[in-house]
Parts: structure tokens; C-alpha cells; sequence
């Protein structure tokens, strides 16, 4: 590593030579992502990893990130992109294995910036106690100064025993969180906008495989989890009442929301329910299961703040019902796009 | 259930059972709006008490010409938009600012005047027209802006002025008496700036009670149940029971800031049409940061849909559901009227909250989805 070292060191920030494939191209995986990222199946560099792999059934999944900003409290871009992928392949059921990396830099990236990620990237992982095992840059020409852009896909080992899916999904059963909602999105929305609110607004950007499987390994009949990313809450309890066409009552005041994300919620004119999350999971567990759900939840750092909010039932049609805090009752939709903060 | 709002839940009951009439409170203001259907509070009101939504969202109330003129100065006159984002989706004759975005346009989404003051600093070559919209809420930081704007030389700055005044647009609403009214519940926001005192004229000269109160349910629930007395003594008073934030006076600073800057001056409303004196303009020494002015612009005829409502929601003379369009070409996703854009629009908060619980159990058997 040391030969290549100066060249690169008088530059801070990337260049479209960066991605060219020659002298520069080595350096900035050598350097800046070997560096934090090795380990014995990345470091060889061919052109795929080898992994070895027992009978039964894998998932794999893929999923890319863009962030304005790319750094923010609580996490960041790279944080997001593995926690993110680890999430996907464990509300799967899966046990996440391996992951590959996928970097499309802006041309003018600042060099610290890029450490910081891939800092982030690797503490992530070793977090959710997986490997990155492949990956690829490319430099793009200089456009919004966006930065970085990143793709992280992800396969997992599915045990035969778990059998997870929206299918089970059947009235009476209850719905859990497990934690405070709506704290990522409006964290980047606050710092989008210059909002600052008096205690720390932070993002809950985490993976969630550990406790994911504390849930299932803990002797719950799980049906159904899946995270709640893009689309909040509301989106997840939509898609669930969708595909099954039975109703869901939620109640307002069983769902944790912290002070500050129900004051900044208020201030920008959103409702919680459909502002994303990158740490938050809704579970769907038979109805005599739901204390132990809740227990098992609550054991793990990630789901101390675990909820049931409400409970499947077949009332005719369909719909997401929320019974307010206000003693007042009202549906829940998914949220229709860009969120908007209001005027007025 | 909070045992606080199941108290006001039962004084509104036994209120409206000694009233015993139909009673029709409008609320004036979009956050009032948002904020009742967020929180289900029409599931828990008497039968007889009716809310209807006023001419208090920001969005719903500004002309399609003012959309039409702000496209035009991007598309036309390279000049760059920062806007409050819930202008983004409503359209115009020529479509959307968020339309003309994709297409390349130069349109940025700012949360205050000051950002898009900043953006005109940071770009010293472009040009750039925030678009001043809103009440007496966002109007004192406009005329701060452009304060700003003229002390530190910035000159690449405009406005295009769509600000607008409440009372005069409650006063035109009770003078043209299209909508039976027994009072309003007057905005908490609007009211730290002019003070409880402003609703004044609407108490004396029309005899409507009016009550000041903020936007938590329990506020709004409190709000109903005073003017609920005032309805069943037969006195119109003006209440406040938002004191620990609204005055009697208002802020004098940001009165003051508006008064120096602008001038009121006759406005269009959507689909209401001029109310004199219910806008404001910038004063003759600012007029050189009027992007009408600066740009020579015309502001044209508004060419609304012809079946869109939105202009009835916004008088409490028609409700959501009752447009044509509403839910059928007519959504969030694509709004043809600004009601269902913004994000205080009645259309959209019914859309979002209130669409199909109660119409959807009502639909007859066959119509039910099956499953």
C-alpha cells in the first residue's frame, strides 16, 4: 500500500481519473476502501466473491441510496446503505451474509468525506456482523455536487424453520413497532431546511438484524415484519391491509413518537405516520403471542421504546383506521410522494 | 381518550342539544383544517355542529395567474424560482412548477424568504424571484427580506407579491352571505401577528362571534365549545382562548416591518375575484424588487377547470366530495385545484383523512371491494 501512498495524499478531492481504471483507480481502493473495508474474501480483488454455503433456501436483495445531505445526525449515506440492505435481508427472515458495494462518486467528492463514509460503511457492518466481500467505483462528471451515490446489495441465509409472510396475516392479530417513528426523515428534512429544534433531533438509522432475530429465535410466532423506510408507518400498514383486504385499527396514543419529532412533525406540517424511517420495523404477530412479541423486543438496545399499536381486524372495506389521541378517529394512507413542508 | 377532551366532547353535546338547530362554524384557517381531520375530531362531533372549511390556505386562495406569471419568469426570462414547496404542485395553464422543474427548469424549495435571499447571494449572475406567499404569517419576513435585500445591495432579488390579508376575505364572505355562517374559529398563527383585536369589525358590523385558538385538538375542541356559547346565549363576543401565545395587539415589530414595506392594495382571490384591499403590495420606494415590475409582467385571466370546486371549498359553500373531480382525476397525486395540493388544502386533508371511512361502509353491498 505504501508505494501508492503520496501521489494521492497531495489531492482532496476526487477526480473524474479517479475512476479511469489506471494508477488513480488502485490508489482510491486501496487507500480509501481497502483500507477500512478488508477482509480475507475482499482483499484478493477478483472479479466475484466466493462464498461457501450450506443447503436451503437464500434471499438476495438489492436496494440503492441518495441522500441530501449525505452526512447528517445519526448517521449517513453509507450507514443508511448497509443498515438499509442488513434490514431488507432480515425481515426477510434471512440471516444476512455477505454484501456488495457499489459507489458512483461525483467528480469534487472531498476526499475526508469519502473516509468518513466508508468509516461509517465498516463500523455498519461490523455492527450488523457482516461483510462487504464485493464491490465498484466509478467517478461521474461534476453535476448537482450531490457527491455519492451507492448501491448496496445483499444475500442472506433463510433457516428452514422461518416462515414469514403477508399471507398470515389474518384478523385479531396484533401490530408492533419497535421504537420512536419518524425521527430519520425529519431529521434530514430539518437539516434540508435549517431548522434546528432544541434537543437533538437524530436519525435511527441502524441495522436491525440482531433484534430481528432475537424476534424470531425467542419461540414468537412472527407472520410478518417488514420496515418501515420510505412511506413511514402508513405505507407498511397500507401495503398489509392492501394485500390482505382486512382492516388494521392503530392507536394514536400507543405509538412512540419522541416530544421533539411530534414538535418538528407539527412545525413542517407532517404527519408522523408517514415520514420514513431507517430503523424501525412493524411486526405482525398472532394475538395470544403479542406480550412475548413485546418482551423480546424490548430486550434488545434497538426495541427498549417496542409498542403494540393496534390490531388486524375484517371490518369491510378495507382501510388503515387511527383512533386519535384527541379521542377522534380518522384513516391512514400512504403518503403520495415528495412530502411537502407547508406554508402559513 | 384524554379525560380534557372527552369534557369538551360532552359540553359541545349538551351545548348543541340546547341549541338544537343545525350550526355552522367556519373554521377560517388551513391548519385548523388539517389539524381537525388529522386528529378525527368530526368523528366526535355532535350531529348538528358542522365545520366548514374558510379561505385560510395560503395555497387554495392564490389565482392561477400568479402560477402562470412565476413559469413564465423561469421558463421565459431564465429567472430562478424559490418557493414555499406547496406551490410546487398546483398547476397553471402551463402545468407545474414541479413540472417545469424536471424539465429543467431553475426552482428551488426554500422554507423562508431569507433562503431565497441567500440563494441570490450565493448566485450573484442569476436572478432570483422568491414567490411571496401567504398571510400575516410570512408576510413580516418578506418585508424583512427585502429590507435585508436593499440594505446589503442585493439586487438580483425580487418578489413576486401574492401575500394576502385575512378579515377582509371573512368580511367579503359574510357581505356576500352565500354561506349561512354562526361564527368562526380564527386562526392561532395569523393572530400573533395582528392580535384578537383585528376580528374586531367581524363582531360588531356582522354580529358573528370569534374565537381565537390554537391547533392542538384540545384547543380546537375549547374554541368550539365558546363559540357554542356565544351561538346558544345569542352574543356575538370576540374570544381568545389562545392567550398564552395571542394577544390582544399583535406584534407591533412585525406590523411595523409590513407597514414600512408594503401597502395594502386590491387582490384576486381563486375563483372569488378581487376583495378590495385583501392583498398587499410593495411599497413605492421597494418597487424595484416587484418581479412584476421588474419583469414587466402581465398577470393574465385565471383559466380554472371548469369543474373544479375548489373555489366553493374555499367559501365553506361545497365540501370536498361533492366536486366532480374530487378522487376521480382529481388527487394528491395529480390536484387539478390547488385545495388538493397543499398540504393545508381541505381537498387534500379529506382525501387523506376523511376519503372513505364513513363513504366506503355507506357504499351499498355490490360495490364493496370483494376479499
Amino acid at each position: 500500500m505504501n508505494p501508492v501512498k503520496a501521489p494521492l495524499d497531495t489531492v482532496d478531492r476526487i477526480m473524474l481519473a479517479h475512476g479511469g481504471g489506471g494508477e488513480l483507480t488502485g490508489q482510491l481502493i486501496q487507500q480509501h476502501l481497502l483500507s477500512q473495508l478488508n477482509n480475507e474474501r475482499l482483499a484478493p480483488l477478483t472479479d466475484g466473491a466466493v462464498l461457501p454455503w450450506r443447503a436451503g433456501e437464500l434471499v438476495f436483495t438489492t436496494d440503492s441510496y441518495v441522500v441530501t445531505p449525505l452526512e447528517f445526525p445519526g448517521g449517513d449515506i453509507g450507514r443508511i446503505a448497509v443498515a438499509g440492505t442488513v434490514n431488507d435481508l432480515s425481515v426477510m427472515g434471512a440471516t444476512p451474509v455477505a454484501l456488495s458495494l457499489g459507489l458512483i462518486i461525483e467528480e469534487g467528492l472531498p476526499v475526508d468525506v469519502l473516509d468518513r463514509i466508508v468509516a461509517s460503511i465498516a463500523a455498519t457492518a461490523r455492527e450488523a456482523n457482516v461483510e462487504i466481500v464485493t464491490g465498484d467505483t466509478k467517478v461521474i462528471e461534476r453535476r448537482n455536487g450531490d457527491g455519492l451515490f451507492v448501491n448496496t446489495a445483499g444475500v442472506g441465509c433463510l433457516p428452514p424453520m422461518v416462515h414469514l409472510g403477508l399471507e398470515q396475516v389474518e384478523p385479531s392479530d396484533v401490530v408492533l413497532v419497535n421504537g420512536c417513528i419518524a425521527d430519520h426523515g425529519l431529521t434530514i428534512m430539518s437539516v434540508r431546511h435549517g431548522i434546528e429544534f432544541e434537543s437533538d433531533l437524530r436519525s435511527d438509522a441502524a441495522p436491525l438484524n440482531g433484534l430481528i432475530e432475537q424476534l424470531l429465535t425467542g419461540g414468537v410466532r412472527v407472520k410478518f415484519i417488514r420496515d418501515a423506510t420510505r412511506g413511514g408507518l402508513a405505507g407498511v400498514l397500507a401495503d398489509i391491509s392492501e394485500h390482505r383486504q382486512l382492516s388494521i385499527e392503530i392507536n394514536e396514543g400507543r405509538i412512540p413518537v419522541s416530544p421533539t419529532a411530534r414538535h418538528a412533525a407539527e412545525m413542517l406540517g407532517l404527519d408522523p405516520l408517514t415520514v420514513a424511517n431507517e430503523g424501525k420495523i412493524v411486526c405482525v404477530v398472532a394475538q395470544d403471542h403479542a406480550t412475548s412479541a413485546l418482551e423480546a423486543m424490548r430486550r434488545h438496545p434497538l426495541g427498549r421504546e417496542a409498542a403494540v399499536i393496534g390490531r388486524v381486524t375484517d371490518t369491510q372495506p378495507p382501510l388503515v383506521e387511527l383512533n386519535t389521541r384527541a379521542g377522534g378517529r380518522r384513516i391512514v394512507q400512504r403518503p403520495y410522494g415528495e412530502e411537502l413542508p407547508r406554508i402559513c | 381518550m384524554t379525560p380534557g377532551s372527552r369534557e369538551l366532547r360532552d359540553q359541545l353535546t349538551r351545548l348543541c342539544n340546547k341549541i338544537s338547530r343545525q350550526v355552522q362554524i367556519m373554521e377560517v384557517c388551513g391548519t385548523h383544517t388539517t389539524s381537525a381531520y388529522r386528529n378525527g375530531l368530526h368523528a366526535m362531533l355532535p350531529e348538528n355542529l358542522r365545520l366548514v372549511s374558510g379561505p385560510g390556505c395560503p395555497v387554495c386562495v392564490t389565482p392561477q395567474r400568479h402560477i402562470d406569471a412565476a413559469i413564465e419568469l423561469a421558463a421565459e426570462n431564465d429567472v430562478m424560482i424559490a418557493t414555499y414547496g406547496d406551490m410546487m404542485r398546483v398547476p397553471g395553464q402551463l402545468g407545474s412548477l414541479e413540472k417545469l422543474r424536471a424539465r429543467g427548469a431553475r426552482v428551488h424549495v426554500v422554507s423562508s424568504a431569507r433562503g431565497a435571499l441567500q440563494i441570490a447571494r450565493d448566485e450573484p449572475a442569476a436572478s432570483v424571484a422568491f414567490l411571496g406567499i401567504g398571510f400575516e404569517t410570512t408576510a413580516p419576513a418578506t418585508a424583512a427580506t427585502v429590507l435585508e435585500a436593499e440594505r446589503d445591495g442585493i439586487e438580483n432579488f425580487s418578489v413576486l407579491m401574492c401575500h394576502k390579508l385575512v378579515v377582509p376575505a371573512m368580511l367579503a364572505l359574510l357581505e356576500a352571505g352565500d354561506v349561512p355562517l354562526d361564527g368562526f374559529l380564527c386562526p392561532g398563527h395569523v393572530s400573533v401577528i395582528t392580535g384578537a383585536e383585528a376580528y374586531r369589525p367581524i363582531v360588531k358590523q356582522h354580529a358573528k362571534p370569534c374565537v381565537v385558538a390554537g391547533f392542538e385538538p384540545q384547543q380546537i375542541l375549547l374554541g368550539l365549545v365558546h363559540l357554542l356559547q356565544c351561538v346558544q346565549s345569542g352574543r356575538a363576543r370576540l374570544e381568545n382562548v389562545y392567550r398564552a401565545v395571542v394577544g390582544d395587539t399583535g406584534n407591533r415589530a412585525a406590523l411595523d416591518l409590513m407597514q414600512r414595506v408594503f401597502v395594502p392594495a386590491d387582490t384576486a382571490w381563486r375563483a372569488i375575484g378581487v376583495i378590495p384591499q385583501s392583498g398587499l403590495e410593495l411599497a413605492p420606494g421597494y418597487h424595484r424588487f416587484d418581479a412584476v415590475r421588474r419583469f414587466s409582467l402581465t398577470l393574465g385571466e385565471d383559466e380554472d377547470h371548469p369543474a373544479c370546486l375548489c373555489g366553493q371549498v374555499i367559501q365553506g359553500k361545497a365540501e370536498p366530495a361533492e366536486c366532480p373531480l374530487f378522487d376521480h382525476g382529481c388527487t394528491p397525486l395529480s390536484p387539478i385545484g390547488p385545495c388538493m395540493v397543499s398540504s393545508e388544502g381541505t381537498c387534500a386533508a379529506w382525501y387523506k383523512y376523511n376519503r372513505s371511512a364513513k363513504a366506503l361502509r355507506d357504499l351499498p353491498q355490490s360495490q364493496e371491494v370483494s376479499g
